[in-house]
């Protein structure tokens, strides 16, 4: 059996908002193994966004633990947690948040100028790659107001790709998206777990988009329902052929 | 290494926002310039006093009747009214004070200088023939007086560029001619070299010198002196000069100890002193003007950074999460405000140097650029960056990355 990647245990999450206690995480245990497709299920609401925070390291649960790569998270210090984010982590958001007026180039290197390990022109290298990866490569000088919403999003992934990480955690990273330019995304995101090996916990309420991957969580209400494996994975390459012409850009 | 990645980071973010850059700097450029052209003027006017008062003579010493006496009132008697130098005391000084190379009594009046139909207002000093020498002046055509001509009370006299311009405009050698000083007329047999203003504003050329004898008996019809010029042998000798002048003009003024002295004597390098501690209280008060300008352009970045770190959390947020660590995000925000400030001090520098440059060339004002000014200036600025950059980038470096990233 392989070690797991992550593993949660009674993960609980509360909020307080003023004096009522918000319950998002109501003990929730599940593990992912190396080269996972995960994708993580819900409607609005019940706890997909807290969850993926706790495991990207940007929140911390109020009870219950978190091991990533068999370290428990609740034992590292703040800058521990700042260089697991650098290293390990490559996180995807809804909202793209790459910095404006700044090129694809120099987004997609920001990652590495937070590691001492990395110099000019292995940090150019890389991002140059991350950027062949996600097809990008020769918008490499293009400003985020120069992209479209796609190109943006596959900017953002790779820079969640540049320093390597062993895992990549996206928060319905296809939210804003058309279904073909999702569907492109998601082909991407099924050909680095494929080819590049790398674990994927994706957060979505699509269904069609949670059928790309090899298992579900479905959350409610802050506690799992159901973790169901998904045995014919679909294709996002073919579902991206069999789209209608018409919708093209 | 990664010091040099955030100083990398933090000229992107500059970038990002240039305008906003150049306007936070525009206080620090402002505050810098001024404290830098203060400097250089108030420099350049304490050397200029005090190379005008050492082209005077800087072994001068003066000698003047000065009553302690204090008027009705509470006024004192000017000092030309006061009759206590004579020529006795000159001759005494001459005679028995080693200290002392030349000496010179010295009567003046005010006038006016007529040769033909050109008038001019001036002032004649009565002298003798040495005090050419006391006051560093040196003759561009003629001949100094002699002490024959004092003797004789001789109506001889020297006179300056500016009596010659106004006297003879249309260009006529002076020497030989005569002209008048009020009812008696004089023969010039010299023209003085010119010097020019005195830093005070003072014309050194508008003069005529005649000897003192004449001066006394044909014009003020007094037999006292308004003041005695002295050489010391040397500036540094003065003091001690100053010392046995003192004593024996005591002794030949039969004061008694419990008495003042019923006269003042003055080193050239006294004065000196005495104008550059002037010059040097005004150039910190109008520096510590400046300066004031240069704390309100550091508030100007402190308010900036902190408009900066709200409007930014986001971006903050995101660094955080690729794996920006607090400290990072302390020093991005930091090296932003000491480049702010940094890069506003070198304009600011620059600005403060061309308008000491234009100053001294427009104005004719002088001016020194002290590296002193600059290095100063520099320091306090990257010294604001850093005072009032700290606060806000800690602030930022505080955050916690999720609290950032959903921040609206
Ligand atoms: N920072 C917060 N403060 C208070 N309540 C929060 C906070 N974040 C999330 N919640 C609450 O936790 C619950 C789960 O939120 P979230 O994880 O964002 O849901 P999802 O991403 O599945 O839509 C919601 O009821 C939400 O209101
Ligand atoms: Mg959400």
């Amino acid at each position: 059996m392989k070690k797991n990647i992550l593993e949660v245990r009674e993960l609980k999450r509360e909020f307080l908002v003023g004096s009522q206690v918000v319950r998002a995480l109501k003990g929730v245990s599940f593990s992912v193994q190396p080269g996972e497709f995960v994708t993580i299920m819900g409607s609005s609401g019940s706890g997909k966004s807290t969850m993926l925070n706790i495991l990207g390291c940007l929140d911390k649960p109020t009870e219950g633990d978190y091991l990533l790569d068999g370290v428990n998270v609740k034992e590292l210090s703040r800058n521990e947690l700042a260089q697991l984010r650098n290293r390990k982590i490559g996180f995807v958001f809804q909202a793209y948040n790459l910095l404006p007026r700044t090129s694809a180039l120099e987004n997609v290197e920001l990652p590495l100028l937070y590691n001492a390990d990395v110099n000019t022109r292995e940090r150019r290298e890389k991002a140059m790659h991350a950027l062949e990866l996600v097809k990008l490569a020769d918008r490499f000088d293009h400003t985020p107001a120069q992209l479209s919403g796609g190109q943006q999003q596959r900017v953002a992934i790779a820079r969640a790709l540049v320093n390597e990480p062993v895992m990549i955690l996206a928060d319905e990273a296809t939210g804003n998206l058309d279904t073909r330019t999702s569907y492109e995304i998601m082909s991407l995101v099924q050909e680095l777990n494929q080819k590049e090996k790398k674990t994927i916990v994706f957060v979505t309420h699509e269904p069609d988009i949670a059928a790309f991957s090899s298992r579900t969580i479905m959350l409610r209400d802050g506690k799992i329902q159901k973790d169901t494996a998904n045995e014919n994975v679909r294709s996002a390459k073919e579902a991206l052929e069999s789209l209608p012409v018409s919708d093209d850009y | 290494m990664q010091l040099f990645n955030l100083i990398r980071i933090a000229l992107k973010a500059l970038q990002r926002n240039k305008l906003r850059a150049f306007l936070t700097m525009l206080g620090i450029i402002i505050g810098v310039g001024a404290v830098i052209t203060m400097m250089s003027i108030g420099e350049g006017s304490k050397q200029s006093i005090q190379s005008s008062l050492s082209s005077m003579g800087s072994n001068m010493i003066t000698i003047m009747p000065y009553n302690n006496m204090p008027m009705p009132g509470g006024a004192r008697m000017s000092s030309s009214s006061v009759q206590s130098l004579t020529e006795d005391d000159v001759n005494k000084i001459r005679t028995n004070v080693a200290d002392v190379s030349a000496v010179s009594p010295g009567v003046s009046s005010s006038g006016q200088a007529i040769k033909g139909a050109n008038n001019w207002p001036t002032q004649m000093q009565g002298v003798a023939p040495s005090y050419l020498d006391i006051r560093k002046l040196s003759l561009k055509d003629g001949v100094n007086f002699t002490d024959d001509q004092v003797r004789k009370s001789a109506k001889v006299c020297l006179i300056g560029q500016t009596v010659v311009t106004n006297l003879f405009p249309g260009g006529e050698n002076p020497i030989g001619q005569v002209i008048r000083f009020g009812k008696i007329p004089f023969q010039v047999i010299g023209v003085l070299n010119p010097k020019g203003q005195n830093t005070f504003g003072q014309d050194q050329d508008d003069i005529i010198i005649a000897p003192y004898t004449t001066v006394q008996k044909r014009i003020l019809a007094t037999t006292y002196l308004h003041t005695i010029y002295a050489s010391a042998v040397s500036e540094s000798r003065s003091d001690a000069a100053t010392e046995e002048i003192t004593q024996l003009l005591r002794e030949n003024h039969r004061l008694r100890p419990t008495e003042e002295d019923d006269f003042t004597v003055r080193t050239q390098a006294e004065l000196i002193s005495t104008m550059s501690s002037t010059s040097t209280m005004m150039t910190t008060l109008l520096t510590a003007v400046a300066g004031i300008s240069l704390v309100i352009g550091g508030i100007g970045i402190m308010n900036i950074m902190y408009v900066s770190v709200t409007e930014r959390t986001r971006e903050i947020g995101l660094r955080m999460s690729i794996g920006a660590r607090g400290s990072d995000i302390l020093l991005q925000f930091l090296i932003e405000a000491i480049m702010i400030s940094i890069t506003g001090g070198i304009i600011g520098v620059i600005i403060g140097i061309s308008a000491s440059l234009i100053v001294s060339s427009a104005l004719h004002w002088p001016t020194v650029i002290s590296e002193s000014a600059i290095g100063l200036s520099f320091v306090v600025c990257a010294l604001t960056g850093v005072f009032f950059g700290y606060y806000p980038a800690q602030k930022a470096a505080r955050l916690d990355p999720i609290d950032a990233l959903r921040y609206e």
